[in-house]
């Protein structure tokens, strides 16, 4: 596998019950790659996190997957509010969610926290108003 | 523990596409980021909740099965979803926490 594999995902913002389809389908694939178990679940966690925000937060985005040799790397942008204090929104247990969101079962403040640590490296660049991309990196080897 | 056994105790069967699967330990909670970060692969994942969120979260946190207590069930279309996606859920009319002792006292 010397080219980069590279999945593309437009994530509906609409339709908060069916959300979560893109890292369902990366999973699906990642096991076809045959990849190790905790590695493809600790993707899926990451990216559902991810995917999840861009659905509850920003009405939507764009998902891209890059699986090289030694890394997936998950690529996550939304054109949403962008987050006005990145360092607070790490915080565990802080949320903006709203209560309907929350009897969905979101809303905890986990999120981006998992995220954290799921991932072997994380990049959050936002904008108030503009939007906001995180990058994750889970090294393979 | 198979999945499956969980029938001869007092679980009740929703959906069971997996049911020689093996139960690791268990993990009980409704808010979906805790599920994701604290669950163990191959847990029993005990929980009320039961919307089509819970399907994609039991699949990509890789739980053995999912629990439902107090009596809950599915919606048609989220039992389709789960059995599309090979998760196993069962129910029981016992809350979480005698459900989770129950479980202990199996597994
Ligand atoms: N893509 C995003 N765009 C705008 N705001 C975001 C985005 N992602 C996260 N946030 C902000 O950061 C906060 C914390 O995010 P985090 O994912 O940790 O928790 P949550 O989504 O509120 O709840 P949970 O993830 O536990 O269901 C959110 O409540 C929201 O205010
Ligand atoms: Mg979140």
């Amino acid at each position: 596998m010397s080219e980069p594999l590279v999945f593309h995902y437009d994530v509906d913002g609409s339709d908060f019950t069916s959300a979560g389809q893109a890292s369902v389908f990366v999973k699906r694939n990642l096991r076809q790659l045959g990849l190790d178990p905790e590695i493809i679940r600790r993707v899926s966690i990451a990216m559902y996190e991810g995917e999840i925000n861009m659905v509850i937060h920003a009405e939507g985005g764009e998902a891209d997957v890059i699986v090289t040799e030694d890394a997936v790397e998950i690529v996550l942008k939304d054109h949403g509010p962008g987050i006005a204090d990145v360092e607070k929104a790490m915080q565990e247990g802080y949320s903006t969610a709203t209560s309907s969101i929350q009897s969905l079962g979101f809303g905890a403040g986990m999120g981006l926290p998992n995220m954290k640590r799921y991932s072997d490296e994380m990049q959050i660049d936002t904008e108030l108003g503009v939007g906001t991309t995180v990058r994750m990196k889970i090294r393979l080897t | 523990m198979k999945v499956s056994e969980l029938q001869e105790h007092g679980f009740t069967a929703l959906t069971l596409p997996d049911g020689d699967r093996e139960i690791v330990g268990a993990y009980m909670g409704d808010l979906l980021s805790w599920v994701m970060g604290r669950a163990r692969a191959d847990a029993a994942w005990i929980t009320i909740m039961s919307n089509q969120n819970v399907a994609a979260v039991a699949v990509l946190a890789d739980v053995s099965c999912v629990i439902l207590t107090e009596g809950v069930t599915l919606d048609e279309n989220v039992k389709g979803l789960a059995e599309a996606k090979g998760i196993n859920v069962l129910t029981t009319a016992l809350p979480s926490y005698e459900a989770a002792v129950r479980l202990s006292e199996l597994i």
